[in-house]
C-alpha cells in the first residue's frame, strides 16, 4: 500500500504523460466513441428538462390546455425514461473501459517485473512494487473510465445550459452566469483545501497503521518491556493529529457547502430582482423565470464535477509518471541475440579469474577461478560475508559479472539464454520460499512438464511423501501463505523435493543453519545425501556430514579463494579452514 | 444496531456540544424551509403584477433581499451543525482507538496468537471508521432530514394536501431504492475488496519469492495465474459497477416522476384556478428539497447497519477479558526481587491443546545461578520460560520467584525484574539506541554502549553510517539475523535484570561472537539469575546446572560433567558430535 509515501502533486495535465496513457485506450477507440456520444445525449437530455417545465406554464397552463399539458407531461417522462436507460448504458460502458485498460496497464506491469533482473529488486523495495502493480493502476481507473468521457459529457452539459439559457432570455442568462466566477474560485479553492487536508488525513493514518502493526506484532515485547504506557502516549500523539487533520477538512466542508447553497440563492434573489423590474417590459415570461430557477439548480453539479475531474487528472498523473518510469527502467539482462541452444548439460562448472561487485568497486568477489567436474560436489565454507551467495548468484546470471567468465560444459554462460541456463539448474535457498496454493503447485511449481507421479517420486526420494500422505488432502492440501502451517523442517524437505522434481544436472544448495531437531536433521541429512547423487553440486556447506562428503572444499575469505582441497588436505594444512572447525567442533575434543 | 447502544458513554462525554448541535439542524431547517415560500410569493407577486399591469418592484427586491438572508443565516447555522456533530465523531473517534489500543495491550500472549495480525488491523482502521460514520454522518443527516422532511412535507400539506399526497407517491420509492442498492452494492464491494486483496497477495508473494521464480523460469506461469486473478477481479468490477450504474439514473427516473405528477396535477389546478401559479412554483421547490431527505434515508440506514455490524465486531475484542493482570490478591509492597526461581510441580495445558506442554516442572534456580534447557523442539522449553514473566498463567501448580507466588508480584514489578530475548527476534523501526532502551527509558548513551558491547553488537553499530542514531526498519536499514539477535540481547541487558532469559537467542549468531558474549555475560551476570535456552553444547556446558526436556518432562538435571557421565539423550548428543569427528578422522 502506498501508505509510507506522501503523494506528490504535480501538474493536472502533462502532454508525455497524456499522449502515453491515451494509447491505452486505443483498443477500445470505438468503445470511447460510443461513450462519448452517450455523454453527449445524457446531457442533451438533462438540459431538456427545465424546458418541459417552462412549456407547461407558459404555453399549456397559460392556455388552459388540458391536454396539451398531458402531452407535454407524457413527453417529459418519455425523455426522462428514455435518458434514464442511456445514463445506465453509459455508466456501465465507461467502467468497461476503464476497468479492461488498467487491466492491460497492469499485466503490462506485471510481465514487465518478472523480466526485471534482481539488481532492480536489490534497489527497490517490494512494497512499493506492490503499490505500482496495485494502488497506482487502481488510481488511472477513474481516469480512464469516468475521467475522459465525463469530461465531455459535463462540457456539454455546461454548453448546453448556456446555450438554452441564452435563447430563452439573454439578459437573464448573463445576470444568472455572474455568479459563476465566485462559485468557480470558491470550489477550487475548496478543492486545494479539502485536498491538502485529506492529504494530512492519510499520513497520519498511515502512521497509525505502521504503529499499530507493529505493535501488536510486537505486543510481547511492549508488555514484557514495561512499555504499554509509553506506546500508548506515543499511539495516542498519531491518533490525535488524526483527529485534528480531520477537524481541520470539516471546517472546509462546513464552509463550502452553505457558501454553496447561498451563491445559489443569491442567484435565485437576482433573477427575482431582474424579473421584477422587466416583466412588464414583456421580455421575461413566468415560465422563463421558473426555468431560470431550474437551470440554476442544474449548472451546479456539471461544474463540481469539473473540479472534481481536476483531481482525478491530477492523481493520474502522478501515478503515471511512477508508473512508467518502472515500466520504462530496464535493468534488464543483456540478453545476447541469437542464443546458443543448450538441450542437454554434462555439469562441468568453470569459473575464470571472475572479478564481482554489486555496486562500484566495492568487490565482492576479487579473482576467483576454480573448476568442478561433472558429477562432483563442491562445499563452499567460510565466515558471513566471504561470497559464498554471490558464487551462487552468479552462476545462474543473476548478476552480470565485471572481469574474468563463467563456462558451463566450456560454453561461456553470456551465449546462453538466461532461461535455457536456470532450466538446467536448481537452487535451494536457505530461506525456502513457499507459495500459497497446494502442496502440488509448490513443487512442480505450476509446471504443467512435471506429473503428478515426479512429484511425488521427488517427495518419496526426500523423505517429505509419507508426512504429506498424512495431511487431510495430501498432495491437494492447501498451503497458506508463505507455508506458515508447516514446520521449518517440512518447508526445507518439501524445497528439495521441487528441486528434485525438476531434476536438473547442476544443483546448487544453500543450506539451512537453522536450528532444528535431530530428527529432522537426519532426515534432511539423508534427503540431501540423495539430493547430491548423480550430479554436479554446489553447496554452501553448514553441516560437517556435508563438507565431509565433497569432492572439494573450497574455502572462501573476504573474496578470495584461500584455501582447496579436501577436508582431510585441509585439516593438515592447519589455516583458515582449521581455525573454522576448530572453533565449531572444540568443545568436543575438549570432552 | 444494539451494538451501537455501546458508545452511549462516549456519546454522554459531549453531550453539551451535541444538543447544541441538534439545536443548530433546528434552526437552519427552519430557515431553509422557509426559502421557498418567499420564491412562490415572488412568483405571485410577479403573475399579478403582470396580470394587473403594475409590479410593486420594491416587493420583489424585499423577496429577493429575504431569500438571500434567510439562505445566509441558514448556512452559518449548517456551519455550526457540522463544526459540533461531526466535530464531536472525530472526537469519539479518537477515544475509541485510544479505548482500543489500551485493550489490546492488556491482552494476554495466546491472544495475539489465535487472532492475525490483519484483523486486529481492520478493526482498528475499517470498523472504527464506520462507526465514526455512524455517529456523525448517522446523526446528523437523520437529525437534519428528519426536519427537513417534517418541516417540507407540513408546508406542502398546509399548502395543498391532495397535491402533495400524490405527488409524494414516488419518493418512498426513492429510500427503499437506495436502501436495497445500496446494501447489494456494498456485498458487491466487499466481494471486490476480497478479489483485490488475493490479487495484491499474489504479487506479494510473487515479488518476495522473485529469486525463486527465476531460479525456476516460472515467470510466463507466474504471469498466467496474475493474468486469471486480475480477470476476475476486472469481473467483479464489472459486476459491481452494474450496480452501482443503476443508482443514479433510476433516482432521477423517480425524482422526475414525482415533478411530472406535480406539474401535470398542480397545472390542471392552476387552469381550473384551484390554486396559484406561485404555489405551484413553492410546491416544486418544496418538493426539490424532499428529495435529498429521501436519499439520504435509505443512505443512512446503510450507514448505521454498518457502524453496528462493525461495533459488534470491536466490541468482541473489547470484551475479551484480559486473564493475565493483578488481581485482589497481588501484594503491591513487593518493589524488588532477587532472583530466585522455583517451580513447583507446574503443569501447563494450552488452550485447544490435547495434551499437556509441560508435565508436573519442579524446579529450583537459586538466585545468581545459571540454568540451561536442552532438548528437541517441542519439547515445552520456551514454555516453560514463557510462565515466568506471565506471558502465559498455569492452571495446575506454582511459580515462586523469591518464595512469593508469581501471581501475588505486581505484573509490572515482575516484569521490571526480567531480561527477555525472545525465540523470534522483534525490533521496532525507530533508532538503535532507542531499540536498545526500550526497556528502560532514561537510559543514558553510556548504559547503551555498555549493553551493545556486551552483546557484540557494537562493533557492527560503529560501521554504520549513523552509529546509534541509525534507525531500523523500513525507513531505515535492514539487519542480519544475527545483528538482530545481538540488539534484542542488548536489549534485555541493558535493564540489568535480576532473572535473564535468552530462549535460543544465539541461534543466527557465529561460534566466534557467541563466545565473546557468554564470556561478557558471565561477567555481568555474576550476581544475577539466567536461563539459557539452546541447541549447541558449547552455549551450555558452563552453566551451574543443566536440565534435558523432552515432550514436557525434565529428563536429566545435573552440570554438564554429571549429565555426560549419565549417559542420556545430553550424553547421547555429545557423543554424536564425537562420533562425527572420529569418522572424520577415520576417512
Amino acid at each position: 500500500m502506498a501508505m509510507h509515501e506522501e503523494e506528490i502533486l504535480g501538474k493536472a495535465y502533462d502532454a508525455q504523460l497524456m499522449k502515453r496513457l491515451i494509447y491505452y485506450l486505443k483498443p477500445y477507440k470505438w468503445l470511447v466513441a460510443l461513450a462519448i456520444a452517450l455523454s453527449i445525449l445524457v446531457s442533451a437530455l438533462e438540459a431538456v428538462r427545465p424546458y418541459f417545465t417552462k412549456i407547461a406554464v407558459d404555453v399549456n397552463i397559460a392556455q388552459k390546455d388540458k391536454s396539451g399539458l398531458l402531452i407535454t407531461a407524457l413527453l417529459f417522462l418519455a425523455t426522462l425514461l428514455f435518458r434514464g436507460v442511456v445514463q445506465y448504458f453509459n455508466a456501465y460502458l465507461t467502467q468497461v473501459i476503464g476497468q479492461k485498460t488498467i487491466f492491460d496497464l497492469r499485466m503490462e506491469m506485471y510481465s514487465h517485473l518478472q523480466r526485471l533482473s534482481l539488481p532492480f529488486y536489490d534497489k527497490n523495495p517490494i512494497g512499493r512494487l506492490i503499490t505500482r502493480v496495485t494502488n497506482d493502476v487502481e488510481v488511472l481507473n477513474e481516469m480512464f473510465s469516468s475521467g475522459i468521457v465525463m469530461v465531455f459529457s459535463d462540457v456539454f452539459m455546461i454548453i448546453g445550459i448556456v446555450w438554452f439559457m441564452f435563447t430563452m432570455s439573454w439578459p437573464l442568462a448573463l445576470l444568472s452566469l455572474s455568479m459563476l466566477p465566485v462559485l468557480v474560485y470558491g470550489t477550487a479553492l475548496f478543492r486545494k483545501k479539502a485536498r491538502e487536508a485529506y492529504r494530512e488525513v492519510r499520513l497520519y493514518i498511515a502512521r497509525i497503521n505502521t504503529f499499530m502493526q507493529e505493535h501488536i506484532t510486537g505486543m510481547l515485547v511492549d508488555q514484557i518491556f514495561n512499555r504499554e504506557q509509553k506506546a500508548y502516549t506515543q499511539f495516542t500523539e498519531h491518533n490525535a493529529g488524526h483527529r485534528d487533520a480531520n477537524i481541520k477538512s470539516i471546517l472546509y466542508y462546513a464552509l463550502f457547502y452553505p457558501g454553496v447553497d447561498l451563491i445559489g440563492a443569491v442567484s435565485v434573489g437576482l433573477i427575482i430582482w431582474y424579473a421584477g423590474g422587466n416583466a412588464l417590459k414583456g421580455t421575461v415570461t413566468i415560465g422563463t423565470v421558473m426555468a431560470f430557477l431550474q437551470f440554476n439548480e442544474m449548472f451546479w453539479r456539471p461544474i463540481r464535477d469539473l473540479s472534481e475531474k481536476y483531481n482525478i487528472m491530477q492523481t493520474a498523473m502522478a501515478s503515471s509518471e511512477r508508473i512508467f518510469k518502472l515500466l520504462d527502467d530496464t535493468t534488464l539482462h543483456q540478453e545476447p541475440e541469437h542464443p546458443m541452444p543448450l538441450p542437454g548439460v554434462k555439469g562441468k562448472i568453470e569459473f575464470r579469474n571472475v572479478w564481482f561487485a554489486y555496486a562500484d568497486e566495492h568487490w565482492v568477489l576479487k579473482d576467483v577461478s576454480f573448476v568442478i567436474e561433472p558429477g562432483a560436489t563442491v562445499a563452499f565454507v567460510g565466515h558471513t560475508g566471504a561470497g559464498k551467495t554471490t558464487i551462487i548468484s552468479l552462476l545462474s546470471r543473476f548478476y552480470e559479472i565485471q572481469r574474468g567468465a563463467i563456462f558451463i560444459d566450456d560454453i561461456n554462460i553470456n551465449v546462453l539464454s538466461s532461461d535455457d541456463l536456470r532450466r538446467h539448474i536448481a537452487v535451494v535457498l536457505q530461506d525456502v520460499f513457499l507459495f500459497s496454493g497446494d502442496i502440488n503447485s509448490n513443487i512442480s511449481l505450476g509446471n504443467t512438464q512435471i506429473s503428478d507421479e515426479q512429484i511425488r517420486n521427488a517427495a518419496i526420494m526426500v523423505g517429505v511423501d509419507g508426512f504429506i500422505q498424512r495431511l487431510p488432502h495430501g498432495y491437494d492440501e492447501e498451503v497458506k501463505e508463505r507455508g506458515s502451517t508447516l514446520s521449518v523442517g517440512q518447508k526445507q524437505l518439501l524445497s528439495f523435493a521441487r528441486a528434485l522434481a525438476y531434476n536438473p544436472s547442476i544443483l546448487v544448495l544453500d543450506e539451512a543453519t537453522s536450528s532444528i531437531d535431530t530428527e529432522t536433521e537426519q532426515l534432511i541429512q539423508s534427503a540431501i545425501d540423495r539430493l547430491l547423487a548423480n550430479r554436479t553440486a554446489i553447496v554452501i556447506a553448514h553441516r560437517l556430514s556435508t563438507i565431509q562428503r565433497a569432492t572439494m572444499i573450497i574455502v572462501m575469505h573476504k573474496g578470495e579463494i584461500r584455501e582447496r582441497g579436501t577436508h582431510q588436505e585441509l585439516l593438515s594444512l592447519g589455516g583458515i579452514y582449521y581455525k573454522l572447525y576448530q572453533l565449531q567442533y572444540k568443545e568436543q575434543e575438549a570432552a | 444496531m444494539k451494538s451501537l447502544l455501546r458508545l452511549i458513554p462516549y456519546l454522554r462525554i459531549y453531550k453539551t456540544t451535541l444538543l447544541w448541535g441538534l439545536v443548530t439542524v433546528i434552526i437552519s431547517n427552519s430557515f431553509t424551509v422557509a426559502t421557498p415560500f418567499f420564491i412562490g410569493k415572488a412568483i405571485d407577486t410577479l403573475k399579478t403584477g403582470l396580470d394587473a399591469h403594475s409590479l410593486h418592484h420594491s416587493d420583489l427586491l424585499l423577496y429577493a433581499g429575504l431569500i438571500v438572508a434567510f439562505s445566509l443565516m441558514a448556512g452559518i447555522m449548517t456551519y455550526l451543525t457540522r463544526q459540533t456533530i461531526i466535530v464531536v465523531s472525530r472526537l469519539i473517534e479518537y477515544d475509541l482507538r485510544n479505548d482500543f489500543l489500551a485493550h489490546l495491550q492488556k491482552l494476554p500472549l495466546t491472544f495475539f496468537q489465535n487472532t492475525p495480525t490483519g484483523d486486529l488491523m481492520a478493526h482498528a482502521t475499517n470498523d472504527i471508521n464506520s462507526v465514526r460514520n455512524a455517529l456523525g454522518p448517522g446523526i446528523m443527516y437523520p437529525s437534519d432530514t428528519l426536519m427537513t422532511f417534517s418541516m417540507a412535507l407540513t408546508m406542502m400539506l398546509l399548502t395543498d394536501w391532495s397535491l402533495a399526497l400524490l405527488a409524494l407517491v414516488p419518493l418512498p420509492l426513492v429510500s427503499v431504492a437506495v436502501y436495497k442498492l445500496g446494501k447489494l452494492i456494498h456485498t458487491k464491494f466487499n466481494e471486490r475488496q476480497a478479489q483485490y486483496s488475493l490479487l495484491t497477495t499474489r504479487a506479494q508473494e510473487n515479488l518476495s519469492g522473485i529469486r525463486v521464480v527465476k531460479a525456476y523460469v516460472r515467470e510466463e506461469y507466474e504471469i498466467g495465474e496474475f493474468r486469471k486473478l486480475s480477470w476476475d477481479y476486472l469481473e467483479k468490477n464489472l459486476v459491481l459497477a452494474k450496480a452501482q450504474s443503476v443508482m443514479w439514473p433510476l433516482m432521477h427516473v423517480l425524482i422526475g416522476l414525482s415533478i411530472i405528477l406535480a406539474m401535470y396535477i398542480g397545472g390542471r389546478q392552476v387552469i381550473s384556478g384551484t390554486i396559484s401559479i406561485g404555489t405551484l412554483t413553492a410546491f416544486f421547490t418544496y418538493l426539490g428539497m424532499l428529495i435529498w431527505p429521501m436519499i439520504a434515508f435509505g443512505w443512512v440506514t446503510n450507514i448505521l447497519q454498518q457502524g453496528a455490524a462493525s461495533m459488534a465486531r470491536l466490541g468482541k475484542i473489547l470484551d475479551a477479558v484480559p486473564e493475565i493482570r493483578d488481581t485482589d490478591e497481588t501484594d503491591r509492597s513487593i518493589v524488588e526481587l532477587r532472583g530466585a526461581v522455583e517451580f513447583n510441580h507446574v503443569t501447563f495445558t494450552y488452550k485447544d491443546a490435547q495434551a499437556p506442554t509441560l508435565h508436573d516442572i519442579t524446579l529450583s534456580i537459586p538466585a545468581g545461578t545459571t540454568l540451561a534447557i536442552v532438548g528437541p523442539t517441542g519439547a515445552g522449553k520456551s514454555t516453560l520460560v514463557n510462565l515466568l514473566p506471565r506471558l502465559y498463567d498455569a492452571a495446575d501448580g506454582e511459580i515462586l520467584v523469591d518464595g512469593i507466588d508469581i501471581k501475588k508480584i505486581p505484573i509490572d514489578t515482575l516484569r521490571r525484574h526480567i531480561g527477555y530475548v525472545p525465540q523470534e527476534t522483534f525490533l521496532f523501526s525507530e533508532t538503535l539506541s532507542a531499540n536498545i532502551s526500550y526497556g528502560d527509558d532514561g537510559a543514558d548513551r553510556e548504559l547503551i554502549h555498555e549493553a551493545a558491547e556486551i552483546s557484540q553488537i557494537s562493533k557492527d553499530i560503529i560501521d554504520f553510517p549513523k552509529q546509534f542514531d541509525t534507525m531500523l526498519g523500513e525507513r531505515g536499514i535492514t539487519l542480519s539475523g544475527g545483528q538482530k539477535q545481538r540488539t534484542s540481547i542488548a536489549r534485555a541487558v541493558l535493564r540489568k535484570p535480576r532473572l535473564l532469559i535468552l530462549d535460543d537467542a544465539l541461534s543466527a549468531v557465529d561460534t566466534y561472537t557467541e563466545e565473546a558474549i557468554l564470556k561478557h555475560l558471565r561477567r555481568v551476570m555474576a550476581e544475577r539469575t539466567s536461563i539459557i535456552i539452546s541447541h549447541r553444547i558449547s552455549t551450555v556446558k558452563d552453566a551451574d546446572m543443566i536440565i534435558v526436556m523432552k515432550q514436557g518432562r525434565i529428563v536429566e538435571r545435573g552440570t554438564h560433567a554429571e549429565l555426560v557421565a549419565l549417559g542420556g539423550f545430553y550424553a547421547d548428543l555429545h557423543a554424536k558430535q564425537l562420533l562425527e569427528q572420529e569418522l572424520d578422522e577415520i576417512s
